[in-house]
């Protein structure tokens, strides 16, 4: 089968920020995204879960320049203001123009 | 005094809520679903809603006016005088005291209701009008605090070069968007419609559901409430003595203060207890989400520990009979 390599983005962060991240990626060129609920600890603080809502996992697979562009936004806007990790990995997909 | 301490202490809201603590603490494996939480907030948001509607097309629009105006001004100084004590006593960074200031001058409903199911077991219920009032106090409160908060952050010099971050910085316009259209104003306000257009005839028909199940539905909810309490006492630890006085006087003052002003607008003993209850409350519906939003560089911890294991628990227990006993006192 062939395949195309292309760069898989992936964003922990709290739920409130759902809406906000969606625009983000879409504004940098993402063509579409998966989002599911997601549990765990950070190194700062237990999440407050219970009032605000609990964690979202928000994949979307993008080209490299675009991943680029989205990890920039989050580190400049909202590493320090919210909880939120992100990192990119590499993926191979059928259907690359899908993507890109 | 301790009669009706004694009553509040016997409730079964009181009771199921201690219980739920007391689950925590011994690090029960109970907790209720977060899909029962949020269907069990919606229920009891909207059979305020409708239960106020109905009362309302009850009343006058000249009965309501000074009571309307004393809330509205209720709303205005508790989220001021907040920030200030956090701030100029708590030295608290801006951040945080606008944060905090945001959920005491914000109004919780559980709160309310536990205010007037009291009243009502006490023999002096509250005007029908209340929960309008409460979807008065809800906003201004929230709003006030965090216009404080990005006033006075704005006067600080940056700590970094640069324009604050474009896709992070919201807008007062999508600010008020989002607390005009939260769930607890949509389910609020449209409860009140609702139940002020269908009248007493249309209000029999879900009756059963809405009044009949209310009481019983209410205790699960405080037994929930009871389990995220218990889960930030620890975090008490973290929050220091100034913030658990906080939580203690603030409300006895800005319930005192409610007490003098309703009974000012002319409300019954009933009804001043409900309006000091809600000017002593401390959201944590509304106001966590908001405040997150808005104010990321607040801690969480301060805000959520101080409404939620502080003054949420002293008004269940102790505060609401206390602004009951004051309304007496300045009513007779």
């Amino acid at each position: 089968m062939k395949t195309v390599p292309l760069c898989l983005i992936t964003v922990v962060t709290e739920s409130i920020l759902k809406e906000r991240l969606i625009q983000v990626i879409q504004d940098c060129g993402s063509r579409g995204h998966t989002i599911t609920n997601a549990e765990g600890e950070g190194c700062r603080h237990r999440r407050v879960g219970e009032i605000l809502g609990d964690n979202i996992r928000l994949e979307t697979i993008v080209s490299e320049e675009v991943a680029d562009r989205i990890l920039q936004v989050l580190s400049t806007d909202y590493f320090d203001r919210y909880a939120v990790i992100a990192y990119q990995s590499s993926v191979s997909v059928v259907r690359g123009e899908k993507y890109v | 005094m301790f009669d009706v301490l004694k009553i509040n202490l016997c409730s079964p809201l009181t009771l199921a809520f201690a219980l739920g603590v007391f689950a925590r603490l011994v690090r029960s494996e109970l907790s209720l679903p977060r899909d029962l939480y949020t269907s069990l907030s919606i229920y009891l948001l909207f059979a305020l809603g409708l239960k106020g509607g109905v009362e309302l097309s009850h009343s006058s629009l000249a009965a309501i006016t000074w009571p309307a105006l004393v809330t509205i001004l209720i709303g205005c100084i508790t989220p001021t005088t907040s920030y200030l004590v956090l701030r100029r006593l708590g030295r608290f960074s801006i951040a945080d005291s606008a944060a905090i200031a945001a959920h005491y001058g914000s109004v919780s409903a559980v709160t309310f209701i536990a205010a007037q199911q009291f009243v009502t077991q006490a023999g002096s219920p509250a005007e029908g009008f209340m929960p309008t009032l409460l979807t008065l106090l809800e906003i201004p409160g929230i709003q006030i605090a965090l216009a404080i908060g990005a006033f006075q952050m704005s006067r600080m010099p940056r700590q970094s070069e640069g324009d604050e971050p474009s896709s992070a910085k919201r807008s007062t316009k999508e600010l008020l968007h989002e607390l005009l259209t939260s769930r607890s104003m949509i389910l609020l306000v449209g409860g009140l419609v609702i139940g002020a257009s269908v009248g007493d005839s249309g209000w029999k028909a879900v009756q059963p559901v809405f009044e009949g199940l209310f009481k019983g539905l209410l205790t699960l909810f405080l037994l929930e409430m009871g389990l995220a309490a218990g889960a930030r006492i620890g975090d008490l630890r973290h929050t220091g003595v100034f913030l658990l006085g906080f939580g203690i006087v603030m409300p006895l003052l800005h319930g005192s203060l409610g007490a003098y002003l309703g009974s000012l607008a002319g409300l019954s003993v009933g009804g001043c207890t409900v309006l000091a209850t809600m000017a002593a409350s401390a959201s944590y519906i509304a106001a966590p989400p908001a405040v997150r939003m808005t104010l990321p560089e607040a801690n969480p911890t301060y805000y959520l520990t101080a409404a939620l294991a502080i003054t949420f628990p002293f008004n269940l227990i102790f505060g609401i009979p206390i602004y009951y006993a004051i309304s007496k006192a300045i009513c007779l």
